[in-house]
């Protein structure tokens, strides 16, 4: 079975792995921000990427569940605009959790659909990701059946041993009215392993500061900032569709739109006995406008 | 005698006047509520140059810095059809995109800014 710590020997491979991606980047457009999406972290909302664009996104989670160590879990996010109507994205999960190690927990294939061309009071999207990610995965990009803190204290040497291949599908409901954004997302989702189906859900409101834009290039401007909450858990599964057994969260979220990307933090509230006290979350986004565009400019395709 | 591809040619005809008619009455899909509407910031002096830092950050990348487009697939902005348009015509299309076309909707700007970005569509029309 593939083991997925990160030994000393794979160390170098993974610096440089590191270096030439970053390098990479440097290479690829100006990065540029887009003020577009919301600074949810579980939340999603309508908005899809640009036809074209290419936004690089990390989400750092961190936590200590009770009795257990600290941990902090960072999921790298690869997001494209195929068309105007279809986003996909590529997630590369990790987790370092204190005394313990740093492991690498997987990956999420996902894809957004927006079925219907035209704005509506309220606006689906289809969403269907498949993953492939270790039991030590600490990200809660979602929160979906008996979902727990007693799942995120387990040590990772015995987490880790377990691989899950998972399906999950998304139907994302989403509002702007009056320069707020008001999202729903019911969450479903199936363990390849014959698992039950389980369940959760995600609620977001989010509005920037100030809606008339100054017409002068500034950082700390009050149209630069957005601020809402957005609130999640678990619904269990198949067999016992319930609120309790489960965890839930509430978390006042902050945007703040720079210059080069988009920075996001959040606090999120554990609500009851299952839940973390506490998870901090830290976002950064980044955009490469028309990466197709240039890839064909200078790769040398007609 | 009648060629044999006069019928093709009326066809073909037919078709480029029926897409050039569609294309040049795409404002008649605006509701007319919509289409009479009147940009509420026009008069501020501050709108044009907001909505060009709108449009700085995030149309052009895509229509260019001169609003001429790319000459292929992202159209020009300074043209006889944004000129024929009423500012609830651009600002209902701002909202609503073309997402089958690529044009992302941009409901997710505030109202306030696609105002802004209307008048500045409106300054460089000249």
């Amino acid at each position: 079975m593939a083991r997925s710590t990160l030994h000393p020997g794979s160390k170098t491979t993974c610096l440089l792995s590191v270096f030439f991606f970053f390098g990479f980047l440097s290479a690829l457009p100006t990065p540029s921000l887009h003020g577009q999406e919301k600074p949810y972290f579980v939340t999603y909302s309508h908005d899809l990427e640009e036809p074209g664009n290419l936004e690089i996104e990390s989400k750092t989670a961190l936590g200590q569940p009770p009795g257990s160590h600290r941990y902090g879990a960072l999921a790298s996010e690869l997001e494209y605009g195929v068309t105007g109507w279809w986003t996909s994205e590529l997630y590369l999960d990790g987790q370092a959790t204190g005394q313990e190690s740093t492991l690498f927990t997987g990956f999420r294939l996902e894809n957004r659909f927006r079925p219907l061309m035209r704005e509506h009071w309220i606006n689906p999207v289809f969403y269907v990701e498949f993953e492939s990610i270790t039991g030590a995965d600490k990200n809660m990009l979602e929160v979906v059946g008996h979902d727990g803190q007693g799942d995120l204290a387990e040590p990772n040497a015995d987490t880790r041993q377990e691989h899950e291949h998972e399906a999950e599908l998304k139907l994302i409901l989403s509002s702007n009215l009056k320069a707020w954004n008001i999202s729903e997302n019911f969450i479903a989702e199936k363990n390849l392993g014959h698992e039950p189906w389980e369940f959760g859900y995600a609620l977001g409101a989010a509005r920037p500061l100030r809606t008339l834009s100054s017409g002068k290039p500034c950082t700390f401007c009050l149209e630069k900032f957005t601020a809402g909450a957005e609130m999640y858990g678990g619904l269990g599964d198949v067999a016992s569709l319930t609120l309790g057994d489960t965890s839930h969260y509430v978390a006042p979220i902050v945007g703040w739109q720079l210059p080069k990307g988009r920075l996001s933090f959040s606090t999120g509230f554990g609500l009851n006995g299952n839940s973390l006290d506490r998870v901090y979350r830290i976002g950064w986004a980044s955009e490469l406008p028309q990466i197709g565009t240039w890839f064909r400019h200078n790769g040398g395709t007609r | 005698m009648i060629p044999r591809n006069f019928g093709l040619l009326c066809l073909a005809i037919a078709s480029t006047l029926l897409f050039c008619a569609a294309a040049s009455f795409r404002w008649d899909r605006v509701p007319a509520k919509e289409h009479a509407r009147t940009n509420p910031l026009a008069s501020r002096p501050e709108s044009v140059p907001a909505g060009a830092l709108i449009y700085k950050e995030h149309c052009e990348q895509c229509h260019k810095t001169d609003a001429m487009g790319d000459g292929n697939k992202k159209p020009a902005l300074r043209t006889d059809r944004i000129k024929s348009a009423t500012d609830g015509d651009l600002e209902w299309f701002l909202r609503q995109g073309d997402l089958s076309h690529g044009m992302p909707s941009w409901s997710s700007l505030p109202q306030a800014q696609r105002w802004q970005l209307v008048a500045y569509l409106r300054s460089i029309q000249q």
